[in-house]
Order: structure tokens, then sequence, then C-alpha cells
């Protein structure tokens, strides 16, 4: 299976970034760092639900949570059991 | 006493950490009418400064006409002062009616419902009009007061890059199983003063079969021939579903705002939306002052034209000068800084010189993306932009600015 990491990566990359060339790494801040704003965030957790057939509560959706690919990675793992 | 010492530390504490932070909102306070000059005491105490004010939303110089005030007095005499009720129950003048009728004609629609501001216009109606079935795709730069309302209504919801036309559509293509889809954007966005690509989301949502929401508060009364708004620019008047947009800017700049477009949604704000059944409505004073500006600007396009004129030559002699602007052609110009405390820096010093601009900085604007937004006003006269101007060279000089790139002023002065 393609890492998780890679898949939110690609995804954050598309969705948020104006340039696709900018620098993304798995530990850069998005949300703390303004790359992807908390309101905005619902298109994210919308893909990772699709994609991994997975309910994320909303007290799981935390900016906190969301905060970097890593992060999002570990956050999946869990609720996908 | 409930206010324990505990919780006032604690509030306190929060208080502290916004000073810390650098962002902490200080008022100034002016003892003037709003106008192209005013009389500033700042800081609190101070004795009064006379300057040049280039940040106020009062684009057609309208806030202090002297026949928008005589038709306020008019109607203070005539309708009295305040109507002590919300407006279903015995809070509708004539006078309300008759500004419904005079919005729609002047913005194109089919029917408007009066907000007490455009803030409670732009939370009320998505919560109104959509259910759960529904999806909300929004600009990701739209005006706060909008994202509290996507927030407060029960229909989904989800964004495309600032006025990125691909995105949007991919968005479109994603929820083509939805109920009804609502496409939203300001017409022209506050902080950038870049306008919407309103003609291709209109022609989106026609193929998508999606409506189209426009927030019209920084564009209604000068942006387009005629000054009806983004829409009349962008030639799709009749195209936009629903427009909000307020009193409080060029259009008088007191206060209210309003929900214009299709008529049954705007009938079933007037049935279901909170802020205008739980709200007293628009005083009658400023309805009156409302009515005699709606009149004026139908009457004459003297005083768009004039800011469209003193908007290009401030944009010209900021370019001229060698600032960094955001690029666009409406009166909202922003000079760009990048850095923050520059912001903070060059703010101050264009007040020792009598220029009244404030610095915006994260998290109003993007981190790295500091600025201070110029707001020109058919108020202003040229010496009022030469002075700006002159103004604004010799502080640019002072922090060594002038004809440098981005890049440049970043490495000078760092995001
Ligand atoms: C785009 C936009 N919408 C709505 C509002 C709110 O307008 P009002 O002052 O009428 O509540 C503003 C004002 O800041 C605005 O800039």
């Amino acid at each position: 299976m393609e890492d998780i990491k890679d898949i939110v990566l690609e995804y954050v990359k598309e969705e948020y970034l104006e340039d696709e060339d900018e620098e993304l790494t798995y530990e850069t801040p998005l949300i703390s760092g303004g790359i992807v704003d908390s309101f905005s965030m619902v298109s994210l957790k919308r893909f990772l639900e699709t994609k991994y057939s997975i309910s994320i509560p909303d007290e799981k959706a935390t900016p906190e949570a969301f905060d970097s690919v890593s992060k999002i990675a570990v956050l999946v793992r869990e609720i996908a059991g | 006493m409930s206010f324990s010492d505990k919780i006032r530390e604690q509030y306190q504490d929060q208080l502290r950490q916004i000073q810390d932070a650098g962002i902490f909102k200080q008022e100034r306070f002016i003892h003037s009418s709003q106008a192209a000059d005013i009389e500033v005491e700042f800081p609190e105490g101070s004795s009064l400064q006379r300057v040049i004010n280039m940040c106020s939303n009062n684009y057609l110089g309208l806030s202090s006409h002297p026949d928008v005030l005589k038709a306020a007095h008019e109607g203070l005499d005539h309708r009295g002062y305040g109507m002590s009720s919300v407006r279903f129950i015995c809070g509708t003048q004539d006078i309300h009616h008759e500004l419904e009728r005079k919005v729609t004609e002047f913005l194109g629609t089919e029917a408007t419902i009066l907000f007490p501001s455009c803030m409670d216009a732009n939370t009320g109606v998505f919560e109104a009009v959509l259910t759960d079935q529904d999806v909300m795709i929004s600009d990701r730069l739209v005006h706060a007061s909008i994202i509290d309302g996507i927030r407060l209504a029960p229909a989904q919801h989800d964004t495309f890059k600032h006025s990125n036309m691909d995105h949007l559509e991919k968005k479109l293509q994603l929820h083509v199983d939805k109920r009804f889809k609502l496409v939203i954007t300001d017409g022209v966005f506050s902080m950038d003063g870049d306008t919407a690509k309103l003609a291709e989301m209109a022609d989106l949502c026609e193929k998508y079969d999606a409506m189209l929401f426009l927030d019209d508060s920084h564009s209604s009364g000068f942006i387009g021939k005629t000054g009806r708004g983004t829409h009349e620019r962008c030639g799709v008047m009749g195209r936009v579903d629903i427009i909000t947009t307020t009193f409080g800017k060029a259009l008088g700049g007191a206060s209210g705002g309003c929900v214009s477009g299709r008529k049954e949604i705007v009938e079933l704000c007037r049935q279901k939306a909170r802020p205008y059944l739980f709200s007293n409505t628009i005083a009658p004073v400023v309805v009156s002052g409302v009515l005699k500006v709606l009149e004026i600007l139908s009457q004459s396009t003297e005083r768009r034209d004039k800011l469209e004129k003193n908007a290009e030559f401030w944009r010209r002699g900021l370019t001229e000068a060698g600032f960094v602007l955001k690029e666009g052609d409406t009166p909202i110009v922003p000079v760009m800084l990048f850095n923050a405390k520059l912001s903070q820096d060059i703010s101050r010093d264009l007040y020792t010189e009598g220029i009244y601009a404030i610095g915006f900085f994260f998290p109003v604007v993007p981190q790295g993306q500091a600025r201070i937004r110029t707001q020109i006003s058919a108020g202003h006269e040229q010496h009022h932009l030469e002075k700006a101007l002159e103004a604004f060279i010799k502080v640019g000089k002072k922090y060594d600015i002038l004809g440098k790139t981005k890049q440049e002023i970043i490495a000078q002065y760092g995001m």
C-alpha cells in the first residue's frame, strides 16, 4: 500500500498550494503555518474520509491533529484501526 | 461576587498574550465628521492632529455629504428616531419598503430585504435558504462575515483557491450529487483590492446548475460604468442569484445591509433569517440618508468617475515612485511591505507626516504579506493625493524601499 503520508502530501499540494513547486514536507506546519486555514480544512477531512472509508469525529478533527502530514497520517491510522 | 480574581487573571493573561503577539488593536478617536481631512486624537489624551484619511471605506465621499445630511435630518423629523421593534412586529415603515424597492432597482435584481448590517445579512442568509442536502462552495478569501454565515448553515461546505476557476470547476464536479450548489465570492476583495472573475463564475454556475452568491460591499456604488457593482462591470447583471451589500461603506457609510436577488430567496429570508427576525432594522434616519445616496448615484456617475480618476492617479504615482503594489484597478491600493514591523513603522511615520493609513499583517492577511492598505475616495482632491504621495515617498526613502523588488525588501527586513 502506498504510504498514507505520500497520498496526503500530494493532496495537500494540489488542494492548498498556489504554486505546486512550493516546498512541502511531512512536517511542514499546515494550519499554524498558514498553508491551510482551519476553515478550508473541510475538504482535507472529506478527502481522508472518502479515501480511507473512515469517519473522523469532529472532536478529533482539530487544527492540532491536522497540523502536518505526519500528524494526519497518525490520525488516519488510529481511526482506521 | 462571581467575577473572581481567578477569572479576572485568566482574562488579563489572554489580553497580555494578544499584546505580546503585537496584534492588540487600539482605537484612534476622530473628533470630526468622516472626510478626507480628519482630526485625530492618538494616542489617547494627546492633542488633536489634522491628517488626511487614506484608509476609510468612504469611497464616494458621501459620508458627510450635505444633501445626505439634509435628507437624514428630514427623516428624523418625519419618521422619528427609533422603531423600538423588529420589522415583522411594528418596525417597518413605508421608507423601509421604499428603500428595498430602490435597492432592487439600483442593483438590477428581483427583490431586496434590509438587514441591520451586511454582517447580519451574511450570517443570516445561508441558514435561511439552504439545507443539509446542499453545498456551499466559497472562495478562500471571502470576508469573515461570510465565514460565520457558512458556519451557521446546515449545508455542507467546501472552498476553492482564491479566484482559481479550474479549482472551482473541480469542486463543482465533486459536488454534482448535491441538491443545491451555491458558489460564494466577494466582488472586490477588501484586503487585496482585486476583482472576482464573475463572468467565468456565472458561466460555470450555469454549466453545473449552481447558484451564485456575491458580497459586493466593496463595490456597490462605484464599480461598473454606472456603479451598480461587480456584476455590472463583468456584464452579468441578472445572472447573480444572491447579492449582499452594505450601506456602511460607499453608500453613505452609516450602517445597514441587505440581501438582494431572486424573489423567492428574499422572501424566505423574510420568513426565516434570524438577524432579520430578531434584531431591529436600520433606523429611519439612516434609511432616509441611503435613499438620498441612491438618488444622487442614479442621477449622475460624476462621483464614481472622479473616484476612478483619483485611484488611477494614486496607483500610478506609487508605482512610479517605486513601491511594490498588489495589482488591481479598484480604489483599494495595497502597498506591500511583507514584514509586519515594517508596516507598523511606516504607518507610524506616515501619521507623523499627516497621513492616516494603517498597516495590516498576519492574521488579517497571510503570513509574510504585511502591507499598508490605502483606500481612495471621491472625497480626495488632487492636493490631498499629492500631499499623501509626497509623504509616502519621503517615508519610503527613509526605509530605503523605493525601487526595490519584493525579494530585496524581504532580504532587507525579513518576512
Ligand atoms: C466584504 C464585506 N462584507 C461585509 C462586511 C460587513 O458590513 P457591515 O459593516 O454592514 O456589517 C464588510 C465590512 O467590513 C465587508 O468588507
